[in-house]
């Protein structure tokens, strides 16, 4: 017998969850061929907003790749739409010429985003927030554009907006309604919300309904029915999704708000069937991805034959993805007559908790800044549960010593879903956890994918570690990493017992704090040596053996044995006697290449390392440490001297910034910058720390990194003068220093820490500032140039660079 | 086998190498911090980072290039990555430190 033949259109979540759900249960009854609009396999929309918020990359958003389809004999025409269904000879027609027939026909066509019909919708720069598209022209516009206004304060609304925030644009977010996610929260917890998000920098604009669009070719702002406007360099309208229902309707299928089908999923026509947005079921459409699961496998089921309960409808529950808020809503949120509630609300931590009984029955809840209630919360909800004391307890905080979030796994069943995003199971999770012995959230992370995107979930991955490890978990495992094989303590163990104990030795820190590896590795025993240098400015004597490889030879080490030397040139600046001496010496020593270096300054490559101390020697100028963990360079632009736009003297300012800071050690290398105005010459949006002049000061960006994980700087302050500019500097440096990791950049350790942390200690709490500045300067009196050091030092010159020929 | 007398131990810096070249074989010498002297050649299997140049813990060199941690006792590359380096036996007596090298390996 010949197999019969299965079409789907809409290569979406929905559909392609049936397809997934049919080959498990009955592989080889049905050949499928799936017709997909969008140019891609199937992916994750949910995840689109991670992706904008740039956490996630839009390679990993796919969840079903090419591969798939063809493992498993499936026929895919993505990028073909589907125009036309012939009922009576059960075909479908498609782009591009396509056409299949079927006998089971499964439409998933999801939703259309509803795009008010304003004056000026039409015009360049206003778009939707639906697809990878939508998601790329927000990307591509963020980097020519400055202000993002988003028509829209829903869930949708504020993930696009928090995500344009993150891509460095400013943001405000037009509502019509006066509290945001009417549709899932109570007006306390709306009102939260806002605050946080607007404490993210979000701005809002409540009760406003636009009237028209403004703007020649492209959007330029919008005007309101009030009077009031604004300007706008792109607006992302996400008021509402419309059910894609034309090619139904079309067809002449039943159609009301969207594709009518009954429990069975079922459309009016025999042998075809709906799933997902496009689909109304009891008069209910579904926008969120947990009902269309429950749709998917009722379908499923049905087509392959296997006995199933119909589908009676979900309830729902929403998460907002936005990293920093936590925000649960589910059920009947609202108060209503014959319902009660309770409610715990903490403005001091922030934090809001509301459940709503009718009757005795938990019928639906609201949780704010802490959600680890709400797997419990959702299941209570969805089965009726009655309120009894020992929930109570649970929900207000007073159980039996277990913790809340103890709570929230143990009354999740093994199939019950915690990671929404990558479908993880609470069981799937736990036999990870037994079969490989996995301990952290991360481990989790990393074998099951749970809590790998959104990151919602994690609480309670950590919930169910801490229901199977018992005592023995450790939930903050982050700051449990050792600094390295040698020893089991961290960083801040280690600083610690230095200070307390008053250790002033490599070797004898090991030895005091037990290290296995008696002498050390090439990973601790350096940062040992900066500790000890950052702790002790004035007393410790610093250890050279204890540098990492390049900085105990002051030269790049180089894949053939040679080195390089890097002279210091201050802010890029030199001179043409600079130069004639420069040359001189390339010619002298036969250096294999002289190399301008990214960072504004000359390289000669190739040097033997016996000619290190007679080249220093000759160049006369000092090292640029372009071997070490210390400041690097400060680039800069021409600047007001020279260039049309410049505002200030980028040039000198530069010069005096590298002349007060060169060859500061620091936990990993820094480089900094001097532009003259925004278009940023001397890139100093991508420094660990950035100046750029503007009329009248100086803003100032730090936690930059051009390198292995390109981030962009962060805003600090704006000041007025050059002497602010360097105790900023400082202080910052200091911070940083104090604070940091040894092999931390400024970016990581400012995403750890947090901005508001550093502009509180550096910018807003004068005090502080000035005690940074005292301790950075006993280290800066400290320094010396090592070139030079070596250089009138016999000794280091024969041990360390003589080489001994017999 | 040839016996050649490269200097004194106070030529040797500590927890480092020096690279000495014996009628054209490079050789890296080390002082151990229990004052043991060690020589093995110096080239790492790896892509022939000089070890003379690298940190040394213990009776153990880490390369300079990519760490590659090598026993400067037996000359085995450690655990996870494969291979050895030759040693060469070392006498330490008074101001001298003399390395034996076997006829072969020294280039007329
Ligand atoms: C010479 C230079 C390349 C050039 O020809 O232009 C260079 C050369 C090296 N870089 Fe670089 N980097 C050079 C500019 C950069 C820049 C651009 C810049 O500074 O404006 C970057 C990206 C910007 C940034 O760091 O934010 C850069 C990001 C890196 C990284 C990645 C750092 C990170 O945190 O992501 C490394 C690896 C590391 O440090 O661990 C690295 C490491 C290295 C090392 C030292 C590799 C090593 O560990 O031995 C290279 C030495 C090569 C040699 O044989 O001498 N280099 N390196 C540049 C020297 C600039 C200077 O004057 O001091
Ligand atoms: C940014 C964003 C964030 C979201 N976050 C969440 C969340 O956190 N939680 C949650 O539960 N839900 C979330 N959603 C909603 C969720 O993504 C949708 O409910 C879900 O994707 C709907 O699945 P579907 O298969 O019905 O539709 P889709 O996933 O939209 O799939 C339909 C597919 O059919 C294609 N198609 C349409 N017409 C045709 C045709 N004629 N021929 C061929 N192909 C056609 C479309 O191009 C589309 O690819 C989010 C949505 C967005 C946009
Ligand atoms: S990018 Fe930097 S580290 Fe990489 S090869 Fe070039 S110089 Fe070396
Ligand atoms: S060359 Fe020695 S580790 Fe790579």
């Amino acid at each position: 017998m010949s197999k019969k033949k299965l079409v789907l259109v809409g290569n979406g979540m929905a559909g392609v969850n049936v397809i997934e759900h049919m080959l498990k249960l009955a592989r080889d009854q049905y050949e499928i061929t799936i017709f997909g609009k969008e140019p891609h396999p199937n992916y994750n929309r949910t995840l689109l907003s991670s992706v904008l918020a740039g956490d996630t990359e839009l390679e990993a958003i796919v969840l079903n790749g090419w591969d798939w389809y063809r493992e498993n004999g499936i026929q895919l025409h993505a990028g073909h739409a589907v125009t036309k269904i012939e009922i009576e000879n059960r075909t479908v027609f498609a782009e591009g010429g396509l056409s299949a027939r079927y006998d089971e026909l499964i439409l998933a066509t999801g939703s259309h985003p509803f795009m008010l019909p304003l004056p000026g919708a039409d015009k360049e720069g206003v778009i939707a927030f639906r697809d990878i598209q939508d998601c790329e022209t927000m990307i591509e516009t963020s980097k020519k554009y400055r202000k993002a206004v988003v028509i829209g304060g829903g869930l949708l609304g504020l993930e696009a907006a928090r995500g344009l925030l993150n891509l460095g644009m400013e943001v405000e977010v037009v509502h019509i309604f006066d509290t945001l996610m009417e549709r899932q929260l109570d007006s306390e917890a709306a009102r939260m919300l806002r605050m946080e998000l607007e404490k993210q920098g979000m701005r809002f604009l409540l009760e406003k309904q636009t009237e028209r669009i403004l703007g020649k070719k492209r959007v330029t702002g919008l005007q309101f029915k009030d009077g009031f406007a604004t300007d706008a360099d792109m607006v992302v309208m996400a008021v509402g999704i419309r059910p894609n229902v034309d090619l139904a309707r079309e067809s002449g299928i039943e159609v009301n708000q969207g594709v009518v089908v009954d429990d069975w999923m079922s459309t009016s026509i025999p042998g075809i069937h709906a799933v997902g947005e496009c689909a109304e079921h009891r008069g209910i459409v579904y926008g969120l991805v947990a009902p269309h699961r429950e749709q998917a496998a009722v379908l499923a089921k049905r087509l392959c034959g296997v006995e199933t309960e119909p589908y009676e409808g979900s309830v729902t529950a929403t998460k907002l993805k936005v990293s920093g808020v936590d925000v649960f809503s589910a059920g009947e949120f609202r108060d209503q007559p014959g319902t009660r509630s309770l409610r715990i609300q903490d403005e001091w931590k922030g934090t809001y908790k509301k459940v709503v009984l009718s009757g005795n029955r938990i019928v639906g809840g609201v949780l704010f800044g802490d959600t680890s209630d709400s797997a419990a919360l959702f299941n209570w909800i969805r089965n009726g549960q009655e309120m009894t004391e020992e929930i109570h307890a649970s929900l207000t905080g007073q159980g039996d010593g277990g913790s809340d979030t103890g709570n929230a796994a143990r009354s999740l069943a093994l199939d019950d879903q915690v990671c929404d995003c990558n479908r993880v199971s609470k069981g799937t999770i736990l036999q990870a956890i037994r079969k490989q012995d996995l301990k952290t959230v991360d481990g989790v992370k990393r074998c099951t994918k749970a809590g790998a995107s959104c990151g919602g979930c994690q609480p309670l991955v950590a919930s169910i570690l801490q229901e199977e490890l018992g005592e023995s978990f450790d939930p903050a495992p982050a700051s449990r990493t050792p600094i390295c094989s040698c020893t089991d303590l961290t960083r801040d163990e280690v600083v610690e017992a230095i200070r307390e104990k008053r250790l002033t030795m490599v070797k004898e820190t090991m030895n005091v704090l037990g290290w296995k590896n008696p002498e050390g590795c090439p990973k601790c025993r350096p940062a040992l040596n900066y500790y000890l240098g950052m702790i002790w400015p004035e007393e410790y004597e610093d250890d050279r053996t204890s540098r990492i490889v390049n900085e105990q030879r002051h030269a790049n080490i180089q894949n053939d044995g040679t080195y390089s030397v890097v002279p210091r040139m201050y802010g890029g600046v030199t001179s043409p006697e600079e130069l004639r001496r420069i040359a001189d010496v390339a010619e002298k020593y036969q250096v294999r290449m002289v190399k301008v270096t990214g960072g504004q300054r000359l390289d000669l490559l190739g040097v033997k390392k016996e000619d290190l101390p007679r080249i220093w020697e000759d160049l006369g100028m000092p090292s640029g440490h372009a071997y070490a963990k210390s400041v690097r360079t400060v680039k800069t632009c021409v600047g007001a001297d020279f260039c049309r736009f410049g505002t200030q003297n980028s040039i000198q300012m530069g010069i005096d910034i590298e002349k007060k800071f060169e060859g500061l050690d620091t936990p990993h290398k820094v480089k900094m910058a001097v532009s003259a105005c925004p278009r940023n010459c001397a890139e100093s949006g991508i420094k660990d720390l950035g100046v750029v002049g503007v009329e009248g000061g100086w803003e100032i960006y730090v936690g930059g990194n051009g390198g292995v994980h390109l981030r962009a700087a962060d805003f600090l302050c704006k000041v007025k003068t050059r002497e602010e500019v360097l105790e900023i500097t400082g202080a910052f440096l200091q911070f940083y220093r104090e604070t940091a990791e040894y092999w931390e950049r400024t970016s990581t350790w400012l995403e750890k820490i947090g901005l508001a942390a550093v502009k509180k200690v550096v910018v807003e709490d004068k005090a502080n500032r000035k005690q940074l500045l005292k301790r950075l300067e006993k280290t800066l009196q400290n320094r010396k140039d090592p070139w030079e050091a070596d250089v009138n030092d016999p000794e280091a010159r024969r041990t360390l660079y003589k080489v001994t020929r017999v | 086998m040839k016996k050649v007398v490269i200097g004194s131990k106070e030529d040797l810096p500590r927890l480092t190498g020096k690279a000495v070249v014996i009628d054209g074989v490079e050789v890296a010498v080390f002082r151990l911090s229990n004052g043991e002297v060690k020589a093995v050649e110096n080239r790492c299997p790896h892509r022939g980072g000089p070890l003379a140049e690298g940190v040394v813990s213990g009776e153990f060199v880490f390369c300079p290039l990519h760490e590659w941690k090598i026993c400067l006792t037996d000359g085995k590359v450690q655990e996870p990555d494969p291979g050895c380096v030759k040693t060469y036996p070392v006498e330490a007596e008074g101001n001298e430190v003399r390395v034996f090298l076997a006829e072969e390996s020294v280039k007329a």
